[in-house]
């Protein structure tokens, strides 16, 4: 099992999980803002759509989805 | 039988647009004619960067007058015109660099436009994720930034113009009062003969970073990559889009198709590192319409057909100072400006 | 790195390429954007024959293909192939309802992926919508992790369905093997959601209105035609043209699996067996199907045009831009629109925006550019251009 913290909050995830399934599995609905301030998250699941796009250990704009989780990573939301 | 316009504009682009505007304010009946979608050539390609350049008397007449039209415009324009007086940040990277700056400022005062110089500390205020070791800069606070597509579709409907979609292959084919090119890089082939060259450009997009930059960024060494005629150069120019992206540029090229996107982009991250580490969505590449001085071709060709091209990199900006210009030709009355400089006859040898 | 035959994409496909091309010694690159091989319907799968002699760049992303071939990419810089094969696979294609951006919706395929990531669905009410034969494979799969699957919403009507399945009985045990899986779980033919409340409500075109935790909506597949695009490859209709050993109008480079033509898993390997062995020299197989599967498949689960008048005025058509529907209305072609209202501009370049548009106003999205994929700045300077 890893640890890893989405806005300062502690997630606690299977090896291989990605960053997508670790959200939502812990009720995150937001990822991002969409332009109009609406909330968004996953959909495609395979890198194309990109709504996913999350801050990983301060890189704005990762594919959740196209991302493992690793010990100790530090994802935004925005 | 409908009589025959008052003018056809030939090109749809910000220059056909504008003319289109301005002849229709003085009650003309305005025709343009397209190939492809309106603003579909360099008008889209662009940065759409509304700015006062002072490289020669001429060229600081024509944009001073137009970005001061833009202001006055503003107001009018759709909020997808997205126009923001984000200011232009000329950046000094050195002490020789910083007297170019102090020179260009008094030019602006004796102009009567506002601006203020930066030193060090006060650069760095404005822009803090420019790489240490700058030496100041020169910030032209009218300058602003406009969607030049979003701008020209405006333009034609305020103007009530009709819009063809036809390819024109012969000026003289065309019936009206006054016809005029305004075909951008393409004049060259509707015109035999005239001076105007393609000179390609390349621009970047990247994905939103809200705060990152906070005005157009300009290297000093700008002007010598537009006005220089090497086949290639590049020179740093980045602008902050109202959305928070971030439109990379610049690049110059004649015929030559060696790879610049790459030095283009390496020239800004020599001036802002972070930028390597932004997502990157769009590349894309334009035409500029360029001649020999830099400055456009506005007035009378021949008989009734009239030029509004050859505007290199100042095509947005310039649009709204042009079609005054041409305007004020057609209709018999006093140019804005004296308007000698961009008359075409000026390469006659 | 240099390779005899790179190969684009580590789905079925792209696999069964690569244990072709191996057969001869050739060096082989298998590249794929996925942490592990597999594709999307082999995603997640213990099962996984990668030929040990090929060389498998995982979590790596192609932004520039070039004649050559040279492959441009942010993990492993550029890769060369004297031989190319694309086998680059498909996407689902959404269609915008009201609501259809909200969280709680996913692609049918989508929230299968997410599943086979690590997302539990235990205890979850799902409502799989849409169309296709995904629809039933990913019910199925989503049951077995323990979801409650409430229905499966197909908009193909039930007589169309059943017509394919006699013309391709081989097709009949599986069907019959995922409809046991699916014992006690409505499958509504001719029905498609219309709209996703707060709330997480789901209103089906038949008028039930069902409260979910999870929609999974899907309505076919789009083929991903980009990479052979940007190498100036025919496409007709929208699918990469391929002569009868896989190989596209450019000498070299060969297309497999669904950029062809939707097909499915058998169609994938067979095409991937046939480019291995075309690449390397070896004999090619002869076809055993016609292009009249992929045609029966598509004619089977042709969309209904109502399909494409769901969306109100104010649905978001492109979620990249949030351009609404009504914005994009007034114009004719893609570009015109795309220039005027930033439709297609955002990140996912046009691939979820543009099917859309295609169904609702009949545009062709436009040329493809560098870069394939949103990359770094310092990535794409690497990139040669």
């Amino acid at each position: 099992m890893i640890k890893i913290r989405c806005d300062g909050r502690e997630i606690v995830v299977a090896d291989g999980t990605s960053v997508a399934a670790a959200l939502l599995g812990a009720g995150v609905a937001r990822f991002r803002s969409s332009v109009a301030g609406e909330s968004r998250g996953p959909v495609c699941g395979m890198g194309v759509c990109m709504e996913c796009r999350v801050t990983i250990d301060g890189e704005a704009h990762r594919l959740a989805c196209q991302t493992l989780c690793r010990e100790g990573m530090e994802v935004k939301t925005t | 039988m409908t009589p025959s316009p008052d003018a056809i504009i030939v090109g749809a682009g910000i220059v056909g647009a504008a003319c289109a505007y301005e002849l229709a304010g003085a009650g003309a009946r305005v025709e343009v004619i397209d190939g492809g979608i309106t603003g579909g050539g360099a008008t889209a390609a662009g940065m759409g960067h509304l700015v006062v350049l002072d490289d020669n008397e001429a060229e600081l007449a024509l944009t001073k007058l137009s970005v001061g039209l833009w202001h006055l415009l503003a107001k009018e324009l759709p909020r997808a015109a997205e126009f923001w007086t984000c200011g232009t940040l000329w950046i000094a990277a050195d002490g020789e660099e910083l007297a170019a700056a102090k020179a260009k400022y008094e030019v602006y005062r004796r102009n009567g436009l506002a601006a203020e110089l930066l030193d060090e500390k006060q650069l760095y205020e404005a822009e803090p994720n420019l790489r240490a070791g700058l030496a100041g800069g020169l910030l032209a606070k009218q300058d602003a930034a406009v969607y030049a597509p979003v701008a020209t579709r405006f333009l034609l409907e305020r103007a009530k113009a009709k819009v063809t979609r036809a390819v024109v292959t012969d000026l003289d084919d065309l019936k009206a009062g006054a016809v005029v090119c305004a075909t951008g890089a393409l004049a060259g082939e509707l015109v035999p003969g005239l001076r105007v060259r393609p000179r390609k450009g390349h621009l970047a997009i990247t994905d939103r970073y809200p705060g990152f930059v906070r005005h157009q960024l300009v290297e000093l060494g700008y002007l010598r990559s537009a006005h220089g005629e090497s086949s290639e150069s590049v020179a740093f120019n980045v602008q902050p889009r109202p959305t928070g992206q971030l439109l990379i540029g610049s690049s110059r090229q004649y015929e030559v198709e060696t790879p610049i996107l790459g030095r283009m982009l390496e020239r800004a991250f020599e001036y802002m590192p972070g930028l390597r580490a932004c997502s990157v969505i769009r590349t894309w590449t334009g035409f500029r319409a360029s001649t020999p001085d830099k400055l456009p071709m506005i007035g009378r060709l021949r008989g009734n057909i009239y030029l509004a091209t050859g505007h290199e990199g100042l095509g947005v900006t310039t649009s709204l100072g042009t079609a005054k210009i041409l305007a004020a030709e057609i209709l018999g009355r006093p140019s804005p400006i004296p308007a000698g400089p961009y008359r075409v006859e000026r390469f006659d040898d | 790195m240099k390779f005899d035959v790179v190969i684009l994409g580590a789905g079925p496909a792209g696999l069964a390429a690569a244990r072709a091309a191996c057969r001869t010694g050739a060096s082989v690159a298998l590249i794929d954007d996925n942490p592990a091989a597999g594709g999307q319907i082999w995603r997640g799968s213990a099962l996984i024959d990668i030929p040990p002699s090929a060389r498998f760049l995982s979590q790596t992303r192609v932004f520039d293909v070039r004649a050559g071939f040279i492959l441009e990419t942010d993990l492993h810089g550029a890769i060369a192939g004297s031989r190319l094969i694309l086998a680059t696979g498909a996407r689902e294609l959404f269609l915008p309802f009201p609501g259809w951006t909200e969280p709680g919706v996913f692609g049918a395929g989508g929230l299968q992926a997410l599943v086979k990531s690590g997302l539990s669905v235990r205890g979850k009410r799902v409502v799989v919508a849409g169309s296709g034969p995904l629809l039933v494979a990913v019910a199925a799969a989503l049951r077995k992790q323990g979801a409650r699957v409430v229905g499966i919403a197909e908009q193909a009507p039930l007589g169309r369905i059943l017509r394919f399945l006699r013309r391709y009985p081989a097709k009949l045990p599986q069907a019959i093997g995922l409809r046991a899986r699916l014992v006690g779980v409505p499958y509504w033919t001719g029905t498609w959601p219309v709209r996703f409340a707060a709330g997480r409500r789901v209103t089906l075109s038949n008028g039930k209105i069902l409260a979910v935790d999870y929609l999974a909506c899907g309505f076919g597949l789009v083929p991903n035609t980009e990479a052979a695009q940007l190498l100036g490859c025919r496409l007709d209709d929208g699918f990469v043209a391929v002569d009868s050993r896989q190989e596209t109008t450019i000498k070299g480079v060969y297309c497999v699996g669904e950029p062809t033509g939707i097909g499915g898993l058998d169609k994938a390997l067979e095409e991937g067996e046939r480019a291995g062995s075309a690449a390397t020299g070896q004999a090619v197989r002869r076809r055993t199907r016609t292009g009249a599967f992929v045609r029966d498949l598509a004619a089977a689960f042709d969309l209904d045009p109502r399909l494409f008048d769901l969306a109100e005025p104010g649905t978001v058509v492109c979620r990249c831009e949030d351009v609404s529907y009504e914005t994009l209305q007034p114009y004719r072609e893609w570009r015109e629109a795309k220039l005027q209202t930033r439709c297609g501009m955002g990140p996912c370049q046009g691939r979820i925006c543009g099917p859309i548009t295609g169904c609702l106003f009949g545009w062709t999205a436009g040329s493809v550019r560098v870069p394939l994929v949103p990359v770094r700045a310092d990535v794409l300077v690497r990139g040669g251009r």
